[in-house]
């Protein structure tokens, strides 16, 4: 047993590190530090500058322009783009959408949709949940019926993560209500921008936009455009889920987190003292500082093993999500009263104005609210631990 | 023992749920966070007639004479309609600081145009330093002729940017942490050299930074003792900590109804949500965190008149922490069993959510009410 990286692998954290450092836009990396609000060209100008160095598909075979990593360095890559204040490249193309084209997809499909996704030409939006569909996905209502040489799209999808920037979406579509639910899904790419296509924001707590209801309304979408076989979406859907597991545990970012919260609770006074020496408040951090020591380790154990990540996975899931949620908290209950003051103008990277309390305080309690979200997206983590409950204990 | 409401005490508590069930829907007050003034002037005019603004209040100076736990009624309604407008900080902290330690003429001048709705009051104890501090005060307030002139900065003043009035405490004698030297005063808002920034609150309210400038007071804007107001500021605080615990139950009420409303009607896999076990032994656990919270809320808005201190401040803090927790556990869990609609701010639930946290940011945090609990003992 050897616990420590190999010469190699730490000479690629090196490589990793000072390409970020060099590369990443200093704007860019500002509001992420800060929590700033990042528009479509801030995450398209990151993955534009990864596609030239050739690492903004990583996890793709070597033919389609992958860089055939481990695992391992896999995670190197994405912990130090975390820590960095790197944007997250957007899953929806290159992560989720990429491999189940690359595996179930026509020719057409895989020379015209996957440079595209490499260039950051097309942004992808997922189409997956519906407000009838949360945890129970597999009863998708939104139809595709074939007429000729096209499908008609009817329906609605809803939670889209940043489909106000998205010109496709990969959808679960009902082609056959006659068969068991799960064997009546297909999997759709459809052109946003076609007639009939229509995108309405939901605002959340924070009062942000950043999810969206997307409605289909007779949409006439091109059979070539049906992946794989018609009634094998599920199959394909599960397939998907299977990529994008590993990297939710988000230890870069967490541990960027940890530390910008360690400097937070250094410079707030409680008592007359720094905040980071009273016993009470430490002891909270170091709590959530043991765990994702634990989450790193466990997440390394999971991409060491030689089978493919399983249903395991999910812990990863669940306590990644832990971890980011209790940092926000944390960081919330840091800046004491100063949590109240609700200015989303600030959030904006041209904002100069008066500000109000510390500038790391401004977006505090909006963070906090915000990350709500991730013990529900991805599969919620109730659907996680049914997922555990279910195919690792055999309950 | 008796926990039984008094016949006039329900017919209050009744006339202003009904009064917020019919004119104070979730899509009018939305409309009212909206507005520039972030409140309604016809809704306060409506409290003022329904006698809200003068319960706690002897009767000497327009008031009821009711009494910590008429004022617990009504925040706990207020609390269930997330009602924005400024009572906690008019009514409940400023009055109870006149109240407990104005002269008789401050009183009579003050009170009763509080009482009718005419005047609105704001207190400005906090600074940017001083967390939950309530002797952490660096303004200074330097002897002038027979007044005094402030200078310093007070943060997140909750309605501070509307209040006629602001009590502001400030430094007369002693180091910025000193328990000696703090006085307060009556400033009106509007008098050279004060200046608001105002700005809304995650919650749906208003506060503002304010920062005083060479700002003058006469003697008598001095409120209570010169040098000694610390245990009048404590005392104020703690009836204004009872009564934030009262709002919170009320809001973890309807947040819980809501959230069982939520699982008995969402349907997945055929059947509710509510149906899986799973989720059944979260809406109990929120359920009881509920009731625990109300218990020692009813504690502390009977013990808040202790005449000893101490009993006071540690039924108070109890409380405090109680609501903290509670009021935490309960908003995480209720936006998890709404799934995606608990995070939308289309839906109320989140809305309780912000403000039950906001609450544990008031006043002191579970952090901040455990030490004070084990310093009470």
């Amino acid at each position: 047993m050897d616990l420590n990286y190999t010469k190699e692998e730490q000479a690629f954290r090196e490589d990793v590190r000072s390409f970020v450092h060099e590369n990443l836009p200093k704007d860019i990396g500002e509001k992420v530090l800060h929590h700033k609000r990042l528009v479509k060209d801030d995450w398209v100008r990151w993955q534009k500058i990864l596609y030239k160095k050739g690492w903004v598909a990583p996890n793709w075979p070597k033919e389609y322009g992958g860089c055939a990593w481990t695992p391992i360095q896999q995670h190197i890559f994405d912990e130090e783009c975390g820590y960095a204040g790197a944007p997250r490249v957007m899953p929806f193309g290159l992560v989720m959408v990429a491999p189940v084209i690359q595996n179930f997809g026509s020719k057409w499909q895989k020379e015209y949709y996957l440079p595209r996704i490499l260039s950051s030409e097309d942004w992808w939006a997922q189409g997956y949940s519906e407000p009838g569909s949360g945890s129970d996905l597999a009863s998708v209502k939104t139809k595709a019926v074939r007429q000729g040489d096209h499908y008609i799209v009817d329906g609605q999808k809803t939670w889209t993560t940043l489909g106000q920037y998205a010109n496709m979406i990969f959808c679960l579509v009902r082609t056959d209500t006659t068969v068991k639910k799960q064997e009546g899904i297909s999997f759709l790419l459809i052109d946003m921008t076609l007639p009939g296509v229509t995108v309405r924001p939901i605002i959340t707590l924070d009062e942000e936009h950043e999810v969206n209801e997307v409605f289909f309304d007779n949409v006439k979408v091109p059979a070539q455009n049906m992946v794989g076989e018609e009634g094998k979406g599920w199959t394909y859907a599960k397939f998907l889920l299977g990529h994008e597991r590993t990297g939710i545990a988000r230890v870069g970012e967490s541990k960027r987190e940890l530390e910008q919260l360690k400097a937070i609770a250094a410079k707030e006074l409680r008592n007359g003292k720094p905040l980071m020496q009273d016993p009470r408040f430490r002891d909270r951090i170091t709590a959530v500082e043991v765990e994702l020591m634990a989450l790193e380790i466990t997440l390394l154990r999971v991409l060491s093993s030689r089978t493919k990540p399983g249903p395991e996975a999910s812990i990863l899931k669940i306590k990644g999500t832990d971890i980011q949620q209790a940092l926000t908290e944390l960081t919330m209950e840091a800046v004491g009263p100063y949590a109240l003051p609700f200015r989303p103008e600030v959030r904006d990277g041209n904002w100069k104005g008066e500000s109000v309390g510390p500038e790391y305080a401004a977006a505090a309690a909006a963070v906090y609210f915000n990350y709500r979200k991730t013990s529900i997206y991805g599969g919620s983590n109730e659907i996680q631990r049914n997922i555990i409950s279910q195919m690792v204990l055999g309950l | 023992m008796d926990f039984i409401y008094s016949d006039e005490q329900q017919q209050l508590r009744d006339s202003l749920q009904k009064y917020i069930a019919k004119e104070y829907g979730f899509e009018a007050r939305k409309a009212i966070i909206a507005s520039k003034q972030g409140f309604s002037d016809k809704v306060w005019a409506q409290f003022a007639e329904m006698g809200l603004l003068g319960v706690a209040f002897d009767e000497a100076h327009g008031g009821f004479g009711g009494s910590s736990v008429d004022t617990m009624l009504v925040m706990t309604e207020l609390g269930r309609g997330m009602v924005v407008e400024p009572y906690f900080s008019t009514v409940v902290v400023g009055g109870s600081l006149i109240d407990l330690g104005g002269s008789e003429a401050q009183k009579q001048a003050i009170l009763s145009e509080v009482v009718q709705g005419k005047l609105l009051l704001a207190a400005a104890l906090g600074e940017p330093k001083s967390r939950y501090e309530l002797n952490c005060v660096e303004t200074a307030a330097k002897r002038d002729g027979a007044g005094y002139v402030l200078n310093g900065h007070k943060a997140v003043v909750l309605h501070g940017e509307s209040a006629d009035k602001l009590v502001v405490s400030a430094r007369t004698a002693g180091g910025a942490r000193d328990a000696k030297g703090i006085s307060l005063f009556l400033v009106d808002r509007k008098s050279a050299g004060v200046a608001v920034q105002g700005y809304r609150t995650i919650d749906g309210m208003r506060a503002a930074e304010i920062k005083f400038a060479n700002v003058k007071v006469g003697a008598d804007g001095v409120l209570g003792e010169v040098d000694a107001a610390l245990p009048l500021l404590e005392r104020a605080a703690d009836f204004a900590v009872s009564a934030l615990c009262a709002e919170a139950v009320g809001a973890m009420e309807a947040l819980n109804a809501a959230t069982y409303e939520y699982l008995k009607t969402r349907q997945q896999f055929g059947r509710p949500i509510g149906s899986f076990q799973a989720l059944q032994h979260r809406a109990v656990d929120m359920m009881i965190h509920c009731e625990q919270s109300r218990s020692l809320a009813l504690l502390a808005s009977v013990k808040v008149q202790s005449e000893d201190p101490n009993e006071r401040k540690r039924t108070v803090s109890a409380a405090k922490i109680q609501i903290g927790r509670s009021g935490r556990h309960i908003s995480e869990e209720a936006i998890q069993l709404h799934g995606g609609m608990g995070v939308s701010n289309e839906l109320a639930a989140g809305h309780y959510a912000k403000r039950l946290t906001m609450i544990n940011a008031t006043l002191g945090d579970v952090d901040h009410h455990s030490e004070r609990f084990a310093s009470a003992a």
